[in-house]
């Protein structure tokens, strides 16, 4: 079973996010990108699979900047077997997203799609969902645990208060959430080995898709300053506070 | 062979992100045990470190010298005692098999060393040979089947968890010196090896170093490594590559103190403000940066001209006696730098102080890098 993984292009989760001056958006000059903290893990997952002779072949497809070519290299050096990216300069919407992946699945015939629930620039937490739709496959969101059997998915979700198992018929789209896995260091000789896996540059055009943007951001503004907290002397003052101040026991 | 820019970049993000989410957090707990967790060097086997300079066809990565250096650069941001670990199978230990083994003792040893299922050492000093290691006393007769070696090693890095030394020994008594002295590859397995207790030592805690003893080991002669005779040599050329990656991670362990120094004197506030905006403190701190820099462009330089086959003897021990003193004052500026924590344990400073001193010693100790750059220099003319 061939198995997609759709890849971001991110802000490293490291640096500290500061705001356009005039309020468009987020300043990116200079800073180290990286892959998404969830496609990672969703890489992962699908390298694991792999692994365990559930899944055959990874392909990792990548929506972005020539820049993006680099994510995909990492998921190549994880374990994924080659590469498509689809080179889109303008910032692109879950939608056209949407989209393009659903002409590669046309293309592709993956049996499963991965990846991440959201990623950590918008969080827009969209793209997975709207796939599934487009393509008209059963999804399984926020997975915790996936487990390949015969032709279906049981998948373990995080959902508020607890856990919920769902199992999905295959072909599926499955998002990942952050306890499904620990992602691997893509280790050095991989890396080298990365670099004679192939990538297949596309554009949205060639899948007949139009990416014009639909949406409009009025404005990007910094979160409120946390304010000062307040020192108590007693255990008994904290209680007092916690009680009748924060309502919180 | 070289790698490309981008794969150069992947590499050294790789290694830093390992350097910084796997190794710093334990720096003081290996320091306290004296001993890198096992989970951490099964970890540092698979992302490919045991096998830096070992050649591709092998199995390891095959680094250019310059490619090397900036790995090891990365490294040295952390806790000395974690490259220990993998150090002799990229360096002192492998090297002597790659430049003079023969394809079927490389055949043999270096996939295994690449992979870091085989650890190794290299045991040239010993007790009455240390800086004047053409002296060795160790013998290695031949005795018409084998060579029997006989003599003490000292001070030898990983002997404890090593499964292969590369070992000087005298094979012709009747020359003194370095021509007398052939290398050999020596199993941990050969009857008669023996190893002790590691040291303790003033810094580098989760490092091991034992004395190596030979009594009547027996070897024979498809383990000699180059020609009878050929073992000083051997044993020179070995250091002198090493001397790059030593240089290199002084200067990462430089770069390290440097952003502990640029993150307390922008905190630390005496007489209402930070530290860093007193003037004494921005002379220290400048020079430490710009030593660190000279000396990272020394090893650079070096390594860029050793991979276009020049002679680099000078350079390499201009690097090394550079970089290995340079390390030892930015360390000595940190713990001022600090104060009273830079001498408390807590804060790290002090552990790398003592980490750093060992640097001016092995592999050639600053006198002797002196001798050999003055040496060259007579030579050379220039
Ligand atoms: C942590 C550690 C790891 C080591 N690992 C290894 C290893 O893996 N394999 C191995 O073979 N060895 C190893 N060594 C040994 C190390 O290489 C020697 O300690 C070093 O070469 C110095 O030799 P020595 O200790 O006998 O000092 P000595 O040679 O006795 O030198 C003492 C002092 O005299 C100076 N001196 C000596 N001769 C001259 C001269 N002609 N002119 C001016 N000054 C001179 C020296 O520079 C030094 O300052 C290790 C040592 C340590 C402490």
């Amino acid at each position: 079973m061939k198995v997609l993984v759709p890849v971001k292009r991110v802000l490293d989760y490291n640096l500290k996010v500061r705001v356009k001056p005039d309020q468009s958006g987020v300043d990116l000059s200079n800073l180290k990108m990286s892959m998404n903290p969830f496609c990672e893990i969703a890489v992962e997952e699908a390298v694991r699979l792999k692994e365990k002779g559930a899944a055959t072949e990874i392909v990792a497809v990548s929506i972005g900047p020539d820049q993006a070519q680099e994510t995909i290299r990492t998921a190549l050096a994880m374990g994924a077997d080659r590469g498509i990216l689809v080179k889109a300069d303008a910032e692109m919407e879950p939608l056209a997203v949407a989209k393009i992946l659903e002409a590669v699945v046309a293309e592709e015939a993956p049996g499963l799609v991965i990846l991440g629930k959201q990623a950590i620039d918008d969080d827009s937490n969209q793209t997975g969902q709207m796939l599934a739709a487009l393509l008209d496959w059963p999804q399984a969101t926020f997975a915790s645990q996936i487990t390949l059997d015969g032709g279906k998915a049981t998948v373990v979700r995080e959902v508020d208060g607890g856990l919920q198992t769902v199992a999905v018929e295959l072909p599926a789209v499955v998002t990942t959430d952050l306890r499904l896995n620990e992602p691997r260091y893509a280790s050095l000789p991989n890396i080298m080995k990365a670099k004679k896996k192939p990538i297949d540059l596309k554009t949205p055009a060639d899948y007949g898709v139009d990416a014009a943007p639909r949406l409009q951001v009025v404005k990007v503004t910094e979160p409120p300053k946390r304010q000062g907290g307040a020192k108590v002397k007693t255990v008994d003052e904290l209680v007092d506070k916690l009680k009748n101040e924060a309502g919180v026991l | 062979m070289a790698l490309d820019a981008q794969t150069r970049a992947e590499f050294i993000a790789a290694v830093r992100r390992f350097v910084e989410e796997r190794l710093r957090p334990l720096e003081a707990q290996v320091a306290d045990e004296d001993a890198v967790p096992e989970e951490v060097v099964a970890d540092m086997k698979a992302l490919g470190l045991y096998g830096l300079s070992i050649p591709e066809e092998y199995g390891g990565l095959g680094l250019s010298m310059e490619d090397e250096c900036l790995v090891a650069m990365e490294l040295g941001r952390c806790s000395p005692a974690f490259r220990s670990c993998f150090g002799t199978n990229v360096g002192i230990g492998s090297q002597g098999l790659v430049m003079f083994g023969t394809p079927e003792q490389k055949a043999h040893y270096l996939p295994g060393i690449a992979s870091g299922e085989i650890v190794t050492s290299f045991a040239l000093t010993e007790p009455e040979a240390g800086s004047d290691s053409g002296s060795v006393r160790t013998q290695a007769i031949w005795n018409g089947e084998h060579y029997v070696l006989k003599g003490s090693k000292r001070y030898i890095t990983n002997a404890n968890k090593a499964s292969l030394f590369t070992v000087m020994a005298r094979t012709n008594p009747d020359v003194k010196g370095g021509g007398g002295v052939s290398a050999f590859l020596v199993p941990r397995s050969s009857p008669g090896l023996s190893v002790g207790k590691p040291e303790k030592k003033m810094g580098q805690q989760g490092a091991h170093i034992c004395d190596v003893h030979f009594d009547d080991v027996r070897v024979g002669p498809e383990l000699r490594l180059g020609a009878e005779g050929e073992g000083f040599k051997v044993a020179m050329q070995v250091l002198d590559r090493g001397r790059l990656h030593i240089a290199s991670v002084c200067v990462g362990v430089a770069q390290r103190l440097i952003e502990e120094i640029i993150a307390y004197a922008g905190a630390r506030k005496q007489f209402g403000q930070p530290l860093a905006n007193f003037q004494m403190v921005q002379a220290q701190m400048a020079d430490c940066k710009t030593e660190a820099y000279a000396a990272r462009c020394m090893a650079l330089d070096a390594a860029r001209r050793r991979d276009a086959g020049d002679n680099v003897v000078l350079e390499c021990s201009a690097s090394k006696l550079y970089a290995s003193e340079m390390v030892g004052r930015v360390a000595d500026r940190a713990v001022q730098i600090f104060g009273g924590a830079g001498y408390v344990a807590d804060y790290g400073i002090e552990r790398f102080y003592r980490d750093v001193r060992i640097f001016r010693i092995y592999e050639g100790a600053s006198e002797i890098q002196r001798l050999i750059i003055a040496r060259e220099m007579m030579k050379q003319g220039v």
